[in-house]
């Protein structure tokens, strides 16, 4: 426990990054995706080429390669200065962005065309073949695994660790090197497992009890 | 090309969707036109950034440290895989005794993020005495991690299988052990084929962690390039060469689980299945990663 209460700030500092960056980098990630799923099932040939691209290339690359470039890469790019966390943050959002997109896609896909046929057929509009028939059972089956994807991004920032950003594992590094603060670094350690294992517990909880509310029976 | 979003472009829609393409290519120009104009203000062009990759000793090295991410790549894969087994089998057993445990271990494993247990192994265990080398850190961070997501996708096929087979194994006189691994296993493993080589493209990309506990990957190389004053630090041109090794080691994992897939699909022995009209290499990927988010992880 002296691992905990001898070092709260050290803690509070560590919770509130690894909160920061999944709050920011989930937003961007979010955004970004859809933008890039909506561009994957559009009409438009050369936006789905893009799409295809973007979530190909990206996400065949490992996360730890995505905070290279965005935190070495950009410095290089001699453009003005930002911190670690807020380039970190980015990363992480460019990265999560491609599984949000392929969430999107496939939950469109889950919603069968003859919906939209049948829809077209008794002569509803685009707009209310989108916003009464498609969307709502396409947002439906794309929550539960969403929040997968969120869950995810929620571990996935630890590898901020590595690039000097205080997520909640560089707690182990800063109690190590003082000498003066109490914890070895398995105590710590065991603390961010279970800080993880609670919160990831929570999410999942959140996320069975949405997929059975939202079953479509089809 | 009818989807359910859109409809057969009239004449119009043909004319919007024109601006639309235009529109997609100018920002994608000025975007890559704008990161190009910075790397060549910085100079990364130039050649003397890179020199480095002109190098067979450089070259070497490359080869040398794709073997470590290879081996404990492939060492992972089959001690995950074999863990995936042990725990679905153990989640499923009628014993409480055995899956409530079972139960518990992969839940758990899979909430600990990959880094967090490599580092528990590196950093933690020489508090208790036990010393790990960053090699069999990685492997065995990977290990339970993958090995309790492939638990789940392995027990997400056996449920999926029709009570019927199950039954039909019992009925013939077989014992428990034999309906799980003469029946209900093999079509689970088939069925799941897809998300178990998706996952094993997690595997490879999550390697490249073990620069972070010093463990010497392709990675690790980077970095120590990018600290070669005499080279010129060449970070970004280090990155990008290995960064397109990574990605085409991820295609080739990604292609063989799209080609297994397709000769799944295309077996008699599935022939009962409806077949997807939707059914291209777009639509395998996406299914396997909805299939495999479903089971929660990637």
């Amino acid at each position: 426990m002296d691992a905990i209460f001898g070092n709260l700030d050290l803690w509070r500092e560590g919770i509130t990054f690894t909160i920061a960056v999944f709050v920011f980098g989930g937003i961007i990630a979010l955004v970004l995706g859809t933008i890039v799923g909506a561009m994957r099932v559009s009409p438009v040939p050369i936006a789905r080429a893009v799409g295809w691209a973007y979530v190909n290339l990206v996400r065949n690359t490992p996360l730890t390669l995505v905070f290279f470039f965005f935190i070495f890469g950009y410095s290089a790019l001699a453009l003005p200065a930002l911190s670690n966390t807020v380039l970190g943050t980015l990363a992480i959002g460019v990265y999560t962005a491609t599984y949000v997109a392929e969430t999107l896609r496939a939950g469109i896909n889950t919603v069968p065309v003859g919906q939209a046929e049948a829809a077209r057929a008794i002569g509803l509009p685009f707009g209310q073949v989108m916003s009464v028939v498609v969307l709502p059972q396409a947002f439906r089956s794309v929550v539960p695994p969403m929040m997968s994807v969120l869950i995810a991004l929620l571990k996935n920032t630890t590898v901020a660790a590595g690039f000097s950003i205080s997520v909640l594992p560089a707690l182990q590094a800063s109690i190590s090197n003082s000498h003066t603060r109490p914890g070895s670094p398995m105590e710590v350690l065991l603390w961010v497992a279970a800080f993880f294992i609670a919160v990831v517990m929570l999410l999942t909880w959140l996320q069975r009890t949405l997929e059975n509310r939202w079953r479509i029976a089809r | 090309m009818t989807s359910v979003l859109y409809d057969v472009p009239g004449p119009r829609a043909r004319r919007r969707n024109g601006i639309l393409a235009t529109a997609t290519i100018v920002v994608v120009l000025a975007v890559v036109a704008f990161v190009g104009w910075r790397l060549a203000l910085t100079g990364q062009f130039t050649a003397a950034k890179w020199e480095v990759f002109s190098y067979t000793t450089v070259w070497m090295s490359i080869l040398e440290y794709a073997w470590g991410t290879l081996r404990a790549f492939l060492l992972a894969g089959v001690l995950s895989l074999a863990l995936g087994f042990v725990l679905a089998v153990g989640r499923l057993s009628d014993h409480s005794w055995i899956r409530i445990p079972a139960t518990v271990i992969t839940e758990g494993f899979r909430a600990v993020p990959v880094l967090v247990m490599m580092m528990i192994l590196y950093y933690g265990l020489p508090t208790l005495g036990i010393a790990m080398s960053p090699y069999w850190a990685v492997v065995l961070a990977l290990m339970v991690y993958n090995g309790s997501v492939l638990a789940e996708a392995l027990r997400a096929g056996v449920e999926a299988i029709p009570r019927g087979q199950k039954e039909a194994g019992y009925a013939i006189g077989l014992r428990k052990s034999g309906v799980m691994t003469l029946i209900l296993l093999p079509q689970a493993v088939r069925a799941m084929l897809p998300v178990i080589i998706a996952q094993l493209v997690v595997t490879l990309k999550d390697t490249a962690l073990g620069f972070i506990i010093t463990y010497h990957e392709l990675l690790y190389y980077v970095k120590l390039l990018a600290s070669q004053a005499e080279l010129g630090r060449p970070i970004l041109q280090a990155a990008f060469v290995i960064g397109g090794i990574y990605i085409v080691m991820c295609l080739l994992l990604s292609w063989l689980a799209n080609v297994v897939e397709k000769r799944s699909r295309r077996s008699p022995k599935r022939h009962d299945e409806e077949p997807d009209p939707a059914a291209d290499d777009e639509s395998t990927m996406t299914e396997a990663i909805a299939a495999q988010k479903s089971t929660g992880k990637f």
